[in-house]
């Protein structure tokens, strides 16, 4: 009964979207205000429907209702609540749901907390977002219902892939989704915008906080995804270059571009039609990634979900959703009003050239992902592309990317002085070299390529406290610093956060490529092995079980100097149910390094594979992506997002202050 | 529109040509796989067998018959699903049929074999270097190969009994001819 209600209730959240998509686009259209006004209750209702569906689906893999098909194939009694209810989204129809219950989600945040918003404006963001969402309610109710029945309902479910079954996977999902449908909004905005024929700094504030929010959202959801696939897969990587790791990757790096055109357009003017168009690519990588990854496109031969059905059907939702709103770009961006003008060497300079790295950086990925596709299409080959490619195209566009990344801030607003700013960098160059020293003088020349990463990642800390340390006079004016660093921005406070959290991640980077030791071994229990100056001790090996597995589980001692460190009890589980294997890894991590062990099968004769390594700085990698989120965070309370400051009348005014207050 | 307008075209075209790839994309059906070694000799290889299904299988097995070689391998999920259309066919004695057991571990293959049956004449353990001779591309994968052990069609991903008929056996009787 309550499948039936759920199911229902999507297909009213569907009608809800068709007019919610119509009426008040037409109504900003006339000036007719009663129509206007119908976007804020539509996107409400909208959200309760589908919440209500959402709902419906939780409940039954809640209770493990194996009448419905999609909980048969996902779910088996004998799992864990947590894993039950994670199951929704680790397969297609309930993870499109969730994207769709995240879509409407945003659409009716915008409804409630956008009143400063002009309420044309407001209808007409709501209704490009209705209109998303009644393509892919469509998609869900016409290729993918999640509400489909079973008859005979099955005794028992068929259970989760145990790689699934994971804490840090069962929320990737969600926030990945936060992100990539947070976009939507910036995309709407860009649409209403075109629409309107009217981009100016009070638009800019009004898309920016929308942008903030999907950016920290998906740099938690990358940041968790590579941390599952470090601790699950057992391998010691933390990041593949896969298709899937990929189609996430792109829009992130989009997103920051168009977080920081967007602060052009905000303070200078600059920038419009760059920024618009950053909107509407951030958004359709979001749509390729779910594309690629639902289709199968790029994963065929393996993917057994993929439906050629389903893959047409979301390429048809991309073309009318990018196809129309890039069409919509040629044909309005050109009357754009342009804005300030700017010197190269400036701080409009530094964000541009941070648009062109990134966005390069964004093109580098996408040809790397789809170029086995489109080699395929063209001349019927089939390559794969590896981490090769990118070592070899992503690491010279980052390093001038983090490069400037230090002496943008540095930089006044339309003409800027670089000499004068590198030389108030004189910290940061010290830095820079110390690390470099340090780093050869420890671990030898042979680590060069080491020394350069951490020497820019020291660079970027250092120029990022430099330019925190000048914002509060810390040097020039010692009194009265905690109460000026107290009274900046919140938004100064999110960039200092956010870039240093940027240097914490390459530092990371760093460790875990150049460092990494690995021991594979053949060990009784007795056994000892050496790795990174500790000793590990196998004590025993002994079958455990779990609430629906078993496991081949191993004592192991670390040890360093004579004392104990820590137990580490690696496991390799069997999911009789599933009839399938996961790795338990176990981690040991002092947040400078990590102990990372990992048992494999045994050989029959009492002996057991036990894969050892030794990760230094790795757990920075994760640390930085959190600083970086974190600052994101801490922007999105600035006090310019509160106040409903920018109304477009007063924006001269509002645009003096705000330079003021630089 | 001013003389620059072009500018604004160019994401449009750009896009447009991409969702032209992708549709094409779409279109190509991913299990058919062209192969460099269409036609050509099966590369020559001696594998070693899985303990108890003694002796292993060499290129020397191919000559003579028309045969099918799959790859298979424990931990993959496809080949659990195509295996009980290969022992089906198996049981039919219609053609023989090889196995490439493919960076496998030993008991897990065992145990696989002992649980799903075996319908396989027989079986060459591979660490992989005979894999790649053969162009796999991942498991599994099933090749015809005629009498004078040429390979003349690669199936790429699980089999089902529409391929079977439609594609495999027919192609198996007109090289029998």
């Amino acid at each position: 009964m309550i499948t039936e209600i759920g199911h229902f209730s999507l297909v009213l959240a569907l009608c809800v979207a068709v007019l919610q998509a119509s009426l008040p686009l037409y109504g900003a259209a006339r000036g007719e205000a009663a129509l206007i006004a119908w976007a804020r209750p539509a996107a409400l209702a909208q959200f309760l429907f589908v919440a209500i569906a959402f709902g419906a689906l939780m409940h039954a893999y809640a209770v493990s209702d194996f009448s419905l098909a999609n909980v048969a194939a996902n779910s088996n009694s004998l799992k864990p609540l947590l894993y039950k209810l994670s199951g929704v989204w680790s397969n297609h129809e309930g993870s499109m749901l969730l994207w769709v219950f995240i879509l409407a989600l945003f659409g009716a945040a915008v409804a409630a907390f956008s009143r400063n918003l002009p309420p044309a404006l407001r209808a007409r963001v709501l209704a490009v977002q209705a209109m998303i969402g009644v393509g892919f309610l469509l998609f869900i109710l016409l290729t993918s219902n999640p509400f489909q029945r079973l008859w005979p309902a099955p005794a028992d479910g068929m259970g989760l892939n145990p790689v699934l079954q994971d804490p840090g996977l069962a929320f990737h999902p969600p926030w990945l989704y936060l992100g990539y449908v947070g976009f939507s909004i910036s995309f709407c905005f860009a649409i209403a915008a075109l629409i309107e024929g009217r981009v100016d700094p009070a638009w800019a504030r009004w898309v920016r906080p929308w942008t903030l929010a999907a950016w920290c959202a998906l740099t938690i959801g990358i940041a968790m995804g590579s941390w599952w696939a470090y601790y699950t897969l057992g391998w010691g990587g933390w990041w593949f270059w896969d298709p899937v790791e990929n189609a996430s990757f792109m829009p992130w790096l989009v997103g920051t571009a168009l977080l920081h055109s967007a602060v052009v357009v905000e303070k200078r003017e600059a920038l419009k039609t760059w920024t618009i168009l950053l909107a509407i690519i951030a958004f359709s990588l979001s749509l390729v990634g779910t594309f690629l990854v639902r289709s199968g496109v790029l994963t065929s031969v393996h993917a057994f979900a993929s439906d050629p059905l389903r893959g047409v059907f979301i390429l048809l939702l991309l073309s009318i959703y990018t196809g129309g709103a890039l069409l919509l770009f040629a044909w309005r961006a050109p009357q754009l009003q342009g804005g300030g003008l700017f010197a190269p060497i400036s701080r409009e300079g530094g964000l541009l050239l941070n648009n062109l790295l990134l966005t390069t950086a964004a093109a580098t990925v996408f040809i790397g992902t789809l170029y086995p596709l489109l080699l395929d299409v063209v001349a019927h080959r089939k390559v794969s592309v590896g981490p090769p490619f990118y070592t070899m195209t992503f690491v010279p566009i980052m390093v001038p990317l983090l490069v400037a990344m230090a002496i943008g801030p540095m930089l006044p607003w339309k003409r800027g002085d670089l000499i004068a700013a590198l030389a108030r960098l004189k910290f940061a160059f010290l830095a820079t070299a110390l690390a470099a020293l340090v780093t050869l003088a420890v671990t030898g020349a042979q680590s060069i390529g080491a020394a350069c990463g951490l020497s820019l990642a020291a660079w970027l800390f250092a120029a990022t406290l430099t330019e925190l340390a000048e914002r509060v006079r810390l040097f020039a004016e010692p009194r009265g610093v905690l109460r000026r660093a107290l009274s900046l921005p919140r938004a100064a406070w999110g960039m200092t956060l956010a870039h240093g959290g940027m240097a914490v991640v390459i530092a990371g980077i760093t460790g875990s490529n150049a460092w990494t030791e690995e021991r594979i071994v053949t060990a009784r229990p007795g056994d000892n092995f050496a790795i990174a100056g500790y000793t590990i001790a196998l004590d025993a090996v002994n079958e455990v079980t779990g609430a629906d597995y078993t496991a081949t589980r191993a004592d192991l001692r670390l040890i360093r100097n004579g004392h104990q460190v820590a137990a580490l009890h690696p496991e390799k589980r069997f999911y009789p149910v599933e009839n399938g294997n996961s790795t338990g890894v176990a981690i040991r991590t002092n947040l400078l390094s990590d102990i990372y062990a990992v048992i494999g099968d045994g050989d029959g004769k009492g002996g057991y594979v036990l894969r050892l390594y030794w990760n230094p700085l790795v757990p920075w990698i994760w640390l930085g992506a959190v600083v970086m989120a974190l600052g994101g965070v801490i922007s999105l309370t600035d006090r310019r997002h509160r106040v409903g400051a920018p109304v477009r009348r007063a924006r001269a005014v509002a645009a003096t202050t705000v330079q003021a207050a630089e | 529109m001013s003389r620059r307008g072009w500018i604004y075209a160019l994401p449009v075209l750009l896009f447009v040509g991409l969702m032209a790839g992708f549709y094409y994309g779409l279109q190509i059906d991913s299990t058919v796989l062209p192969s460099a070694l269409i036609d050509e000799p099966a590369p020559r290889f001696d594998l070693p067998p899985l303990p108890g299904h003694e002796p292993g299988f060499s290129s020397a097995d191919l000559s003579g018959h028309v045969s099918l070689v799959n790859t298979f391998a424990s931990w993959c999920t496809p080949c659990r699903a195509e295996h009980p259309i290969l022992t089906a066919l198996a049981a039919t004695k219609r053609v023989a049929i090889y196995g490439i057991d493919y960076k496998d571990k030993q008991e897990a293959a065992l145990a696989w074999i002992a649980a799903l049956g075996n319908p396989y004449t027989r079986i060459g353990a591979d660490n992989g270097r005979v894999g790649i001779d053969w162009g796999v591309y991942g498991v599994p994968e099933t090749f015809v190969v005629d009498r004078q052990g040429r390979i003349r069609y690669k199936h790429v991903g699980p089999l089902t009994q529409a391929d079977l008929d439609r594609t495999i056996l027919p192609l198996v009787a007109q090289l029998e001819r």
